[in-house]
């Protein structure tokens, strides 16, 4: 099209494409995942054929919140440019917020129906005072902590899902960001971050059952007659459609003039101060955003691990999160969901003594010592020769889509 | 004519080395003004304290009618009162479209919460064309910038400094790279766009400088040498000894 009176080509009509349309990757990715969670539960042992067994349904949900994750950790430091390595404390709070409700309310449910034999019913002081002896017993405590004040209020409980990280993102984001803290010293900053997390969980006095941490989160209060092989299966519904939403809602933020923004600033963060715009605010919000994602997904995988405890958020856990995205390729959510996919479940199937040993003769590769060389080798391989990840494989693919 | 820009007294000191001494500098709005000097006179850097890139030892960097101080404000509330900048070496974002580098500049709200609901509008689209067509990018909006050549790129951080319809264009060596041709339209661009504001100009070529018509300000060893019309200064002896080294 031109303009007739000056032969200049028309503008075109601002493109209202709908959102799918642009990103293919997505409807491909939701598509593929929807089959996955109909495959798994049709092949699960609590609903279906039972060729998958309930503690392989527990590993498949489980992944599907590690991928949750790496989505957000593609998001900071893949379109960002913000090397975090601190967001698998993010991940920790979340699941320990929920496993307080979890604990306690169970804990509860179970001392109310032992104590509903005596002759006298208990009081509810005496109630919470049971409750409070049985899961602080641990660490020589009887007294409920502060932070248990609402441990009971699922509600509540699952605002601290969001909040806690939240927060704490916000605050040290806006410290750091504000001071200027870039590239290596701010990921020194975040492991000390979750270093310091770890450090604090790891106290009995700080009222998350110091090294003991939670357990027992795979009992769903309420539900604790639900057999573990259909609960399974609830969590890895839940963990499928979180993972959807999360994986939507990033594919949006990324897509529009906000991914342009945010690219810009990985690319070149001073020049896009002099176009006028606050980096450190779009720094702040990235960064709170995907902490709170991370605290869902958080929230997600810890019911179904079970047990929650303070090297959960040990700093290497920050780490190997960062690996997982550049296995799979930093800058396209796909990548990170293949990243973290590949590489977690082939570390449960090594270290989880699944793979078996290889007799050299001379030597005997045990993958339990060997997986952390296979790993750092596979890093420093892609790293050197496919800096696009795997997921760099599949980038023509989604072009072509029209 | 007032005056927009008021740098008076400035001294910036790099490792015990004086860039800029006491330097004092004032634009009108609108004007058109050209700054020459010698490779290392502190021309650069004296972009870099009014975009707040550089802070200063002493001195005032006065803005506008309310003679807002700029040493105060952050890199990007400086922009957002007005200011662009084009840098020496052309510095777009190479990743993305001509079209998203023009979005990226475009006067429209810039927090992040504006932007993640931020539709191109009509008004928005027909701009980026208007400035696509300015540039003579036209064919080019959904390349890539970075595989642009060097004169495009230069072109295309001039039209993402008219993107952001700026109070004060700072325009750092905008002629290096292109072919005589795109040095006129340059000269030509540069000239309407002070009709209306205030532009400055850094260049080492005479001509491109003398095509602009405007008033020179000679800068050396980080203050003001001479200023006047391109022939004053040129017969300025002061000028003639600095540009022959002696
Ligand atoms: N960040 C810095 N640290 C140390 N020295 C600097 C810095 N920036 C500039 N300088 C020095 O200050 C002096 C002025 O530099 P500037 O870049 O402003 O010169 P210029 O007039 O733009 O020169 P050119 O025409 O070569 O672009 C130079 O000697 C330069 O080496
Ligand atoms: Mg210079």
């Amino acid at each position: 099209m031109t303009d007739i009176l000056t032969g200049s080509p028309l503008p075109k009509t601002p493109t209202r494409r709908p959102f799918w349309r642009d990103n293919p990757s997505v409807v491909w990715f939701l598509s593929l995942l929807a089959l996955f969670t109909l495959i798994v539960t049709l092949l699960s042992e609590g609903m279906g054929q039972g060729l998958i067994s309930t503690s392989l349904v527990k590993i498949l949900g489980m992944t599907l919140c590690l991928c949750l994750i790496a989505v957000a950790m593609d998001v900071v430091w893949g379109y960002t440019g913000i090397l975090s390595l601190g967001h698998y404390a993010f991940f920790g709070l979340g699941g320990y917020a929920i496993g307080m409700w979890l604990m306690y309310a169970r804990t509860e449910i179970v001392i109310r129906d032992a104590l509903a034999a005596d002759a006298i019913p208990p009081t509810e002081a005496e109630l919470a005072e049971a409750v409070a002896a049985q899961i602080f017993g641990v660490v020589g405590s009887s007294e409920l902590p502060v932070i248990w004040t609402f441990a009971g209020s699922l509600p509540f409980q699952l605002a601290m899902v969001v909040l806690v990280p939240g927060l704490l993102a916000l605050v040290f984001g806006w410290l750091a960001f504000r001071s200027r803290v870039t590239g290596v010293y701010l990921s020194i900053l975040t492991q000390a971050m979750t270093l310091a997390l770890s450090l604090y969980l790891f106290q009995n006095d700080t009222g998350l059952r110091g090294n003991n941490g939670l357990s027992g989160l795979q009992n769903i209060p309420g539900f604790l007659h639900v057999p573990q092989s259909v609960i399974s299966v609830w969590f890895f519904w839940g963990s499928a459609l979180v993972l959807g939403l999360g994986y939507v809602l990033f594919a949006w933020v990324v897509s529009g003039k906000f991914g342009s923004v945010i690219r810009a600033i990985r690319d070149n963060e001073a020049r896009v101060r002099f176009l006028g715009y606050n980096v450190e605010a779009y720094k702040l919000f990235v960064f709170t955003l995907t902490a709170v994602v991370s605290g869902i997904a958080g929230a997600l995988y810890y019911p179904q691990a079970g047990i929650i405890n303070p090297a959960e958020v040990a700093p290497i856990a920050s780490i190997y999160l960062a690996v997982w995205v550049a296995i799979g390729g930093r800058g396209r959510l796909y990548g990170a969901v293949i990243g973290a996919a590949l590489v977690s479940l082939l570390s449960s199937w090594l270290t989880g003594g699944g793979a078996p040993s290889i007799d050299l003769g001379f030597y005997t590769i045990v993958w339990t010592d060997w997986w952390l060389v296979v790993l750092g080798l596979g890093f420093v391989a892609v790293t050197l020769f496919f800096p696009k990840g795997i997921g760099g494989i599949f980038d023509h693919l989604g072009r072509k889509q029209p | 004519m007032r005056t927009l820009l008021e740098v008076s007294g400035v001294s910036v000191t790099f490792d015990g080395f004086r860039a800029i001494n006491n330097l004092s500098i004032d634009i009108a709005e609108p004007e058109l003004r050209a700054v020459i000097g010698p490779n290392g006179a502190g021309k650069t850097t004296f972009m870099d304290i009014v975009t707040g890139k550089t802070k200063p030892d002493s001195g005032k960097v006065l803005w506008g009618e309310m003679s807002t101080d700029l040493l105060r404000l952050s890199e990007s509330a400086i922009a957002k009162v007005g200011i662009g900048r084009k840098f020496q070496k052309p510095t777009v974002f190479e990743d993305q479209s001509v079209r998203d580098n023009l979005a990226l500049a475009l006067r429209n709200k810039r927090g992040p919460f504006a932007v993640l609901f931020w539709k191109p509008g009509m008004a928005d689209v027909t701009r980026i064309h208007e400035l696509a067509d300015e540039i003579g990018l036209s064919d080019r909006l959904d390349h890539r910038a970075g595989d642009l050549s060097h004169g495009q790129k230069q072109w295309l951080e001039i039209g993402m400094l008219l993107a952001q319809d700026p109070r004060l264009l700072l325009v750092d060596e905008p002629a290096a790279g292109m072919t005589p041709s795109e040095r006129e339209h340059t000269t030509d661009l540069l000239k309407r766009a002070a009709r209306t504001r205030a532009v400055m100009v850094i260049e080492h070529d005479m001509e491109f400088i003398r095509r602009l018509e405007c008033r020179v300000t000679v800068l050396h060893e980080g203050s003001v040498l001479a200023e006047g019309s391109l022939d004053h200064v040129t017969k300025n002896q002061q000028v003639i000894d600095v540009y022959l080294g002696r």
